[in-house]
């Protein structure tokens, strides 16, 4: 798609206001850095979903605007609050609920997902270096991954490929990509589109998608 | 052994040798013993290896870079894949002058954990048809594959506590758990950075995080707040 721009979808907080509509009520999330840690926010305290930050707490709310307590923070360093019944734990204890398969669900940022779901999103080879934090232990081991991302990187480059050219953060991990443009299902029988934001056509998310995308039960607008 | 009360964080760590592998607890700004990592930045040690969570990250780990006090740097965060303000890690490191292993936190934890319990090694599937299982062995049992991760030993271990007892209990504050307790386990000379020194009994006995056998000395200090602001 040279020379063109994709739609204007979603903004990152209603990206993420429809990430947190995938969480089922009394669930265990895990939230990336970045655009995740907005998630958030967006949950009902009645859905009583437990946020656990891989730095060692089961049980904080949204980001603080108290006073900054060093020993308080989430894995992204930012101040959060807690709800009542939240727990503290070292980091072996945090991993076991991360690899153990304890956590129901991760919402993790992306570079790159591939049409068989595997996920990049650490390392920019432009960069090199990289950070990897806790993402591969939750790629691997959370019950359901749902990646939340642009679509399109500010280059105009499609981030969903049939194969990703970023080195690897998991093979075959994610489970649902929640994008500006689209919610797109990772099936065995390939990327299932779900939704598409309002405003964005079917044919457009096709046309910025660089794998191959099944259109075969009815798309719906998402509600937000 | 019970712990040694040290009267400040410089005396705690004026023996560590050059070319030491240290172990670093704290995760960004929680239970990170910043006032022994200065500490080690006055005595001037050099040729080190650092095994943290992260650098650059507001973090006073960033300091020993200054004086180019480490040759190599373990870490799951250091070059921060957004861009942005540069750390003095990530300057040195573009530079070839440190080098860096990226471990991802949960192998590095549970490394930590072997060393420290006595274990051969750890089975993971974290890294598996990743740029982490390069170089490292492969098993398949049970027609499952697992990546066979060693374990990682400190000559040294810099942690941070929020009380320790004059026998060297610890007692951990909020999120500033973290890497502390493993790392507590996993080093020749465990060093740990309090806020208060009390006597034993004060801390409840079910509150004890780190029991006194692992800790060797103890030295109370102003906790210095560190931040990172992304």
């Amino acid at each position: 798609m040279q020379g063109a721009s994709p739609p204007v979808g979603l903004s990152r907080e209603l990206i993420a206001l429809r990430a947190a509509r995938e969480l089922e009520p009394g669930s265990v999330v895990n939230l990336g850095i970045g655009l995740p840690t907005l998630v958030a926010g967006f949950v009902e305290p009645t859905d009583q979903i437990l946020f656990q930050a891989e730095n060692g707490i089961l049980g904080y709310a949204g980001i603080s605007e108290s006073a900054f307590d060093s020993d308080l923070i989430n894995a992204g360093g930012q101040p959060v609050d807690l709800v009542a019944g939240a727990s503290f734990f070292d980091t072996a204890d945090s991993f076991a609920m991360i690899r153990g398969g304890h956590i129901d669900a991760a919402i993790l940022g992306g570079l790159q997902v591939s049409a068989q779901g595997d996920l990049a999103n650490w390392y920019v080879p432009a960069r090199g270096g990289g950070s990897v934090g806790g993402a591969m232990d939750l790629a691997v081991g959370a019950r359901k991954l749902i990646v939340a991302m642009a679509h399109v990187t500010r280059e105009g480059e499609p981030r969903i490929v049939e194969v990703c050219d970023y080195p690897l953060t998991a093979e075959r991990c994610v489970d649902v990509i929640i994008s500006d443009l689209a919610v797109i299902d990772v099936t065995t029988s390939g990327l299932r589109l779900r939704e598409t934001a309002p405003g964005v056509s079917i044919e457009q998310v096709v046309a910025w998608t660089a794998a191959a995308l099944v259109v075969s039960e009815p798309v719906r607008e998402m509600t937000l | 052994m019970i712990a040694v009360v040290f009267d400040s964080p410089d005396d705690a760590v004026s023996d560590i040798c050059d070319g030491s592998t240290i172990l670093v607890g704290g995760f960004v700004s929680a239970g990170t013993p910043s006032n022994l990592i200065l500490a080690l930045k006055r005595s001037g040690q050099t040729n080190l290896t650092a095994v943290a969570n992260n650098i650059g990250l507001g973090d006073l780990l960033d300091e020993l870079c200054e004086d180019r006090q480490l040759a190599r740097v373990i870490a799951t965060f250091a070059i921060r894949a957004s861009g942005g303000r540069n750390s003095r890690f990530e300057s040195l490191y573009r530079a070839g002058e440190v080098e860096l292993e990226l471990v991802p936190q949960g192998t590095l934890i549970e490394r930590l954990r072997a060393a420290g319990a006595g274990l051969g090694g750890v089975l993971t599937r974290t890294g598996l048809g990743t740029m982490m299982q390069d170089g490292k062995q492969v098993l398949e049992l049970d027609g499952e594959r697992w990546l066979l991760e060693r374990p990682l030993r400190g000559h040294v271990a810099l942690i941070k506590a929020w009380r320790a007892d004059r026998l060297g209990n610890l007692q951990y504050r909020l999120a500033g758990r973290n890497f502390n307790p493993v790392m507590a386990t996993a080093a020749d000379l465990v060093i740990a950075e309090v806020e208060e020194i009390v006597e034993p009994g004060e801390i409840p006995v079910e509150h004890v995080g780190t029991p006194a056998l692992y800790v060797d000395r103890i030295v109370q200090c102003e906790p210095i707040a560190v931040r990172w602001d992304g």
